[in-house]
């Protein structure tokens, strides 16, 4: 399978099989296009558009680069790519820390902290149990992952600060090595929470939404004020901060119908100082006014090509941004198991509330018929899921076998696919095309790189 | 080659049956929503490139 498309004024050849990413001439995008879904040796060009010996030439070379299997190259197996008895082990934890936040954002999927519960804050015992149950059921891997996430976990930041030193000192019990992150909307952060944070904390998301308008139409504080004069500013001088110390981070907005325009603030964030960016669609299985839908897909399109337009000047200008959903190594990136695997909720990762229930990832906390423990209890973990998650991957979704962005998205988000088309199996499709779209800005980008520096 | 420049050669081929599971959770990086994982980084590059 091959897929063809122009991205700017280039005509990007993926070759899904392989991996293999091509840039070619307007004569072989015409021939490659009338090959995709069928045998390439049965593929009729579009006549007149191009002269006998143009395509002639072209389809020696598309020949050749089959030949040597960077074209139509034949796609490996689940057999090989998924072998049956990895194992149940878990690798990362959402730890709710705190199911309470100071802010009331339109769009929150999770109930504005509550996930649709009582509101309460992790206590200290139920978070080491937390950990002692990663630690007990990771197996053989060495590197685990504690996410704090809420609600806003700097509303229980103490119980943060005592988790990473149990979880510092169990690790070594269990010869392992946790990597925590922390994701915040900043209203709760200082001088003090900011250093422990740069100190201990991997990688740390922090939420805004671009400009101040924007932001503030949907990020709200509890008496519904603007947040964006609270925050901006402070995420900021944090940001600055992790890159002095070479540390990760992202400032991370949700785009909704409000601001179909996002190239906009993304542009915001950067101008702001801000280096690694990530704004995301807001989408809701129900009717309410920010979620996008399908009939905004053309206007989200361009928005994405404005946006990678932008991410050329910036590199041109010698200031580039890190944009998450444009970033894609071709050459070192995830290997082929992990690409079709699915992102391990359910499996490998859980989320686990103050209550101290595991759910098979934050996206499903509180939603009963997927409790699947409780970390108090003593064989308290009975993963009834387990089977459905781990069969939900590329190779059993039928809209995923054959689409050409399989091996770049791993099969979709599950809590979406079960939310938005209820079935595990069925992906989101909104989800799906922005998805796409995104990889083909991300993959044009790594050719338009190529062809400026060679 | 006059119609057609590799850019990458792809490394899916490279890497059929392995996975030691080491790499990040993606949704663990920054988005817990969407799932992409083409940007995610394999562990065994990441040790291997100075810090």
């Amino acid at each position: 399978m091959i897929h063809t498309y122009k991205f700017q004024d280039i005509n990007v050849v993926l070759d899904v099989g392989s991996g293999a990413v091509h840039v070619c001439s307007d004569a072989a995008a015409a021939l490659l296009r009338a090959c995709e879904g069928q045998p390439q040796a049965d593929a009729r060009p579009p006549e007149d558009a191009f002269s006998a010996a143009e395509f002639a030439s072209a389809r020696e070379e598309i020949d050749a680069l089959t030949r040597a299997g960077l074209l139509d190259a034949p796609e490996t197996g689940e057999d090989v790519l998924l072998p049956e008895d990895r194992g149940a082990v878990i690798k990362a934890l959402c730890l709710h820390v705190a199911h309470d936040c100071n802010m009331r954002c339109a769009y929150c999927f999770a109930d504005a902290g509550g996930y649709a519960g009582a509101r309460a804050l992790l206590p200290l015992e139920t978070g080491k149990r937390a950990i002692d149950f990663l630690l007990g059921r990771s197996g053989a891997r060495r590197n685990l992952e504690i996410d704090f996430f809420g609600g806003e976990p700097l509303m229980n930041f103490e119980v943060v600060k005592a988790l990473v030193q149990y979880g510092r000192e169990r690790e070594k019990d269990y010869g392992k090595n946790i990597r925590f992150t922390l994701t915040t909307n900043g209203l709760l952060l200082d001088d003090e929470k900011a250093a422990f944070i740069n100190e201990h904390m991997d990688n740390v998301i922090l939420s805004l939404d671009g400009r101040p308008e924007v932001n503030d139409r949907c990020r709200r504080t509890v008496t519904g004020e603007g947040t964006y004069a609270h925050v901006a500013e402070k995420l900021l001088r944090f940001a600055k901060a992790r890159e002095a110390a070479g540390k990760l981070y992202y400032v991370r907005g949700t785009y909704t119908k409000y601001n179909k325009d996002f190239a906009g603030d993304v542009r915001h964030l950067a101008d702001l100082g801000f280096r690694n960016i990530s704004v995301e669609p807001a989408v809701s299985d129900k009717p309410e006014p920010w979620a996008l839908a399908e009939g905004d897909l053309p206007e989200l399109f361009a928005e994405y090509d404005r946006l990678a337009d932008f991410m050329r000047e910036r590199e041109q200008a010698g200031q580039p941004i890190s944009f998450f959903h444009f970033n894609v190594d071709l050459e070192q990136g995830p290997c082929a198991y992990k690409r079709v695997a699915g992102c391990g909720a359910g499996t490998e990762y859980v989320a686990v509330t103050p209550e101290g229930d595991i759910y098979p990832c934050h996206q499903f906390a509180g939603e009963p018929a997927y409790r699947i423990g409780n970390v108090l209890t003593a064989g308290g973990f009975e993963n009834k899921w387990f089977d459905a998650f781990n069969k939900a991957h590329v190779f059993s979704k039928e809209a995923c076998r054959g689409c050409w962005a399989k091996y770049y998205c791993s099969g979709g988000c599950h809590a979406n696919a079960l939310r938005m088309e209820g079935d595990l199996l069925r992906p989101h499709r909104l989800s799906c095309a922005i998805e796409r779209k995104r990889l083909e800005c991300a993959i044009g980008l790594v050719c338009a790189r190529a062809l400026t520096c060679p | 080659m006059q119609h057609i420049k590799t850019i990458s050669k792809g490394t899916l081929k490279q890497t059929d049956g392995k996975g030691c599971g080491e790499c990040q959770t993606s949704c663990q990086s920054a988005c817990k929503t969407s799932c992409t994982i083409a940007n995610q980084e394999c562990e065994q590059t990441r040790i291997k490139r100075p810090r």
